[in-house]
C-alpha cells in the first residue's frame, strides 16, 4: 500500500516537473501568439476610445464612446451592415444552391466529365483582385466587354451593370469565385454516398426527385453546413472585389463593413472611428461564428 | 406467389461477356441459392433480375410477363444488400416506411404493416433508433423488414449474412429459413457460404465464369455432381481427387488403377468406352472408411490430424505421394506419422472423364430413395 502511495507521489512530482519545464518550452510560442493576436486587438480597442485623426493632430485624447456613437448613428454604417448581410446571404444562397445542383450533375457519367470538372473548379484559383478586374474590364465593360459585345451583336443596348446594380454585380462576382469551392466540397460528399443506398431507394420506388430530397440532400447536410460556415467567415470580410470594381460606390451603395472601415481609416484618416468599426466587426463575426459553430456541431453529432 | 424465368440471359460489359447465357426457371415459393466462386457473376445476375443492371440480351419473365424494360420498383421485388444500405438519417420506422410512403399507402395502413413486421423481427423496441445505433444483426433485421413491408413477389438477397460473425450468422440463417417458410415468397439468395446454400436452398444454382454448371437440390448436388467443378465446390472439406486409368468396365461398374498401383472398383455406368483412358476418381472425406478391408483398399501415413470435436480430419500421404483427407468421428486415436489403412466404398466413389464430366451412377441408395 505504502509502496503504491510513494510511487504515485513520485509520479505526481515527476508530472509537475514535466509540466513546469513543458510550460517553459511552450513559452516562446505562446508569447509570439499573444503578441500576434492580443496586441492588435488591444490596440484596436484602445484607439476606438481615442480621438485620433491623422489630418487633425490637434484633436486627441480620450473620446469616450464618441467614436461608437458617431458610427452607430451614421446612415452609411447601417447601409454597410445591410450590404454586408446582403452579400453574405446572397452569395451563400447562390453558391450552396448552385453548388449542390452542380455537384449532383457532375456526379453523373457523361463525356468529358474530367475536363468539365477542372473547368468548374478553376475560378477558385484566380485571386480576388484579378477576377474582379476580369469581370469589370473583360466581361462587363460597357464599351469593350464581352457581355456588352454580345448584347450589341443581337441588337440590344448593354446595361452598365456596375453603375446600375452595383451590389448585385459584386454579389455575382463573389459568387462566381465561391461556387467552385462549394462544388468541390459537395462533389466529394456526393461521391461518398453509398451506391447501394441509391439502389435501395430505386427499389423502394423513389424517382430522381425523391432520391434527391430524401437520400442525397440529407447525406449532404453536413458538407453544406461546413461550406456555409467557411464561406461566411470569408464573405464577412470581402474587400478586394469591391475595391477593384466599385470602390464602394456609387455613394455607399456597395460599401460593406470591411470597406467602410478601410474608407474611414485610409480615405478619411479617422483612425479612432475605423477602430470602432473594427471592434463592431469583431463582435459581429463572433456572433455569427458562435451561431454557425453550434449549428454545425449539431449536424456533426448525428 | 410468383415464378421467375431466365431465358438465355447475357450480360456484356464493354466487350467482356460476364454472364454467358443463363437459363433458369424458378417456381413459386421456391428458395433458390446462387453459389459460385468470387467474380463468377452471382451479384451481376441478381442485379439484372432486380433491374439495377441492364440485360444485354435474353428475356426475364416474372409471373410469365417480360420485365426486361420495367423499372426496378415496378417489378414487384425487394432486395437486401450486403451492406444493408439502410438510410442513415432515418430511424428504423422511417426506413421501413419510405417505400410505402412513395407507394402512397395511407398512414394508418403503413403503421399497421410496419408494426406487424417489427413484431415478427423483434424490432419493436428499436423503431426510434437510427441505423448507426444498432448492432449488425439488428441492422440486418431492419434491412429484411424494409424488404418485407412492401409485400414483394420476389425477395432478392445478396450475401446478406457475410458481414456478421459466425454465431450470429448461424442464428440469422435459421431466422431467415423460418421467415421464408412463413411468408412463402419466392426467394433468390446469393452466397458463397456453402453451409447457407446447403441448409436453406430448395434449389442450388452453381455458377462458374458466367455459366450455370448445375442446378439441383442440395442433396442432388452432393450425391451426383455433374462435373469436377461442382464436385469440388459442394461439400466441406472438399472431395478428394485421385488420378487413375480405367482397366476394366461393365454396365454398372468400372475398375480403376490409381497411380499407386491400387485397383479400385467404382459404381459408374458407361465406362466401357473409356478402357485405357485417364480418369479422375473422386471420393468425399466423410466416405473413406478407416480400417482393414478386402476390396478397394488403400494405405498411407498420417501427416496431420485436425480434431474438430465431433469429427477429425486426417491428412494422409498415400504411397504414390497423393494427399488424401479422411473424416472420422472425433474420438479416433490416430496421431501424426501413424500408418493407416482405409477403403473406398465402391458406391460412394465418383468417376470423372478427362473432360471433367461425371459418369452416370446407376445405383445409389440415396438416389433410389
Ligand atoms: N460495372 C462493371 N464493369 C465491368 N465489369 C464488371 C462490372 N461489375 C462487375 N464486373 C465484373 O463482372 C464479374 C462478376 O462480378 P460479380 O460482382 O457479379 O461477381 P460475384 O459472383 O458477385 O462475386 P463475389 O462473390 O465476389 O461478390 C467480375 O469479374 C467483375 O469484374
Ligand atoms: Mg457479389
Amino acid at each position: 500500500m505504502s509502496a503504491v502511495t510513494t510511487a504515485s507521489q513520485h509520479h505526481r512530482k515527476a508530472a509537475i516537473g514535466a509540466g513546469a519545464s513543458g510550460a517553459l518550452m511552450l513559452a516562446p510560442a505562446v508569447f509570439v501568439l499573444l503578441v500576434w493576436s492580443v496586441v492588435p486587438l488591444v490596440l484596436t480597442l484602445w484607439y476606438s476610445f481615442q480621438n485620433y485623426n491623422l489630418v487633425d493632430p490637434t484633436l486627441h485624447g480620450f473620446a469616450g464612446v464618441n467614436n461608437y456613437w458617431y458610427l452607430l448613428s451614421d446612415p452609411d454604417f447601417l447601409q454597410s451592415l445591410l450590404n454586408t448581410a446582403i452579400l453574405v446571404i446572397g452569395v451563400l444562397v447562390i453558391s450552396v444552391g448552385g453548388g449542390t445542383l452542380l455537384a449532383v450533375l457532375y456526379d453523373q457519367e457523361f463525356v468529358g466529365r474530367g475536363v468539365a470538372r477542372v473547368l468548374v473548379i478553376s475560378p477558385f484559383f484566380v485571386m480576388p483582385t484579378v477576377s474582379a478586374l476580369l469581370w469589370k474590364n473583360l466581361m462587363l465593360h460597357p464599351i469593350y466587354g464581352v457581355y456588352s459585345w454580345m448584347m450589341r451583336a443581337v441588337g440590344l443596348t448593354p446595361i452598365d451593370w456596375l453603375q446600375r446594380f452595383p451590389m448585385l454585380t459584386v454579389m455575382m462576382i463573389v459568387a462566381w469565385e465561391w461556387l467552385p469551392f462549394a462544388v468541390l466540397i459537395l462533389l466529394t460528399a456526393v461521391q461518398s454516398l453509398d451506391a447501394e443506398q441509391k439502389e435501395a431507394a430505386l427499389l423502394d420506388g423513389a424517382g430522381p426527385v425523391a432520391r434527391f430530397f430524401h437520400i442525397v440532400l440529407p447525406h449532404l447536410s453536413r458538407a453544406i453546413a461546413v461550406v456555409i460556415m467557411i464561406e461566411t467567415i470569408y464573405l464577412l470580410t470581402i474587400f478586394a472585389e469591391i475595391m477593384v470594381t466599385t470602390a464602394g460606390g456609387p455613394g455607399v451603395a456597395s460599401t460593406n463593413l470591411a470597406y467602410l472601415i478601410y474608407s474611414r481609416a485610409l480615405l478619411q484618416f479617422d483612425v479612432g472611428g475605423a477602430s470602432a468599426g473594427g471592434v463592431i466587426a469583431i463582435v459581429i463575426a463572433n456572433i455569427a461564428a458562435a451561431f454557425l459553430v453550434r449549428a454545425v456541431a449539431r449536424h456533426l453529432e448525428v | 406467389m410468383a415464378t421467375v424465368e431466365l431465358k438465355s440471359i447475357r450480360k456484356t460489359y464493354t466487350s467482356e461477356e460476364i454472364i454467358k447465357g443463363v437459363d433458369l426457371s424458378i417456381e413459386s415459393k421456391e428458395f433458390v441459392v446462387f453459389v459460385g466462386p468470387s467474380g463468377c457473376g452471382k451479384s451481376t445476375l441478381l442485379r439484372m433480375i432486380a433491374g439495377l443492371e441492364d440485360i444485354s440480351s435474353g428475356d426475364l419473365l416474372i409471373d410469365g410477363r417480360r420485365v426486361n424494360d420495367l423499372a426496378p420498383a415496378e417489378r414487384g421485388l425487394a432486395m437486401v444488400f450486403q451492406s444493408y444500405a439502410l438510410y442513415p438519417h432515418m430511424n428504423v420506422y422511417q426506413n421501413m416506411e419510405f417505400g410505402l410512403k412513395l407507394a402512397k399507402t395511407p398512414e394508418a395502413e403503413r403503421r399497421e404493416k410496419i408494426m406487424a413486421v417489427a413484431r415478427t423481427l423483434q424490432l419493436e423496441n428499436y423503431l426510434k433508433h437510427k441505423p448507426g445505433q444498432l448492432s449488425g444483426g439488428q441492422r440486418q433485421r431492419v434491412a429484411i423488414g424494409r424488404a418485407i413491408v412492401r409485400n414483394p413477389k420476389v425477395f432478392l438477397f445478396d450475401e446478406p449474412l457475410s458481414n456478421l460473425d459466425a454465431s450470429l450468422r448461424g442464428q440469422m440463417r435459421v431466422e431467415l429459413a423460418t421467415l421464408h417458410r412463413r411468408l412463402g415468397a419466392t426467394t433468390i439468395y446469393v452466397t458463397h457460404d456453402q453451409i447457407e446454400a446447403m441448409t436453406m436452398a430448395d434449389k442450388i444454382v452453381v455458377l462458374q465464369k458466367g455459366i450455370v454448371e448445375q442446378v439441383g437440390s442440395p442433396l442432388e448436388l452432393y450425391d451426383c455432381p455433374r462435373n469436377l467443378f461442382v464436385a469440388k465446390f459442394i461439400g466441406s472439406p472438399p472431395m478428394n481427387f485421385l488420378p487413375g486409368t480405367v482397366i476394366a468396365a461393365s454396365e454398372e461398374q468400372a475398375r480403376v488403377r490409381l497411380a499407386s498401383g491400387q485397383e479400385i472398383v467404382v459404381v459408374a455406368g458407361g465406362a466401357q468406352g473409356l478402357i485405357g483412358a485417364a480418369v479422375t476418381l473422386g471420393v468425399r472425406p466423410e466416405h473413406v472408411r478407416l480400417g482393414h478391408a478386402v476390396e478397394n483398399r488403400g494405405s498411407g501415413q498420417v501427416e496431420l490430424v485436425e480434431y474438430l470435436g465431433s469429427a477429425a480430419h486426417l491428412h494422409v500421404r498415400m504411397q504414390d505421394g497423393a494427399l488424401l483427407v479422411i473424416q472420422t468421428e472425433g474420438g479416433v486415436r490416430v496421431h501424426a506419422d501413424d500408418a493407416v489403412t482405409f477403403s473406398f466404398p465402391a458406391e460412394r466413389c465418383h468417376l470423372f472423364n478427362s473432360e471433367g464430366v461425371a459418369l452416370h451412377r446407376r445405383s445409389s441408395g440415396r438416389m433410389a430413395a
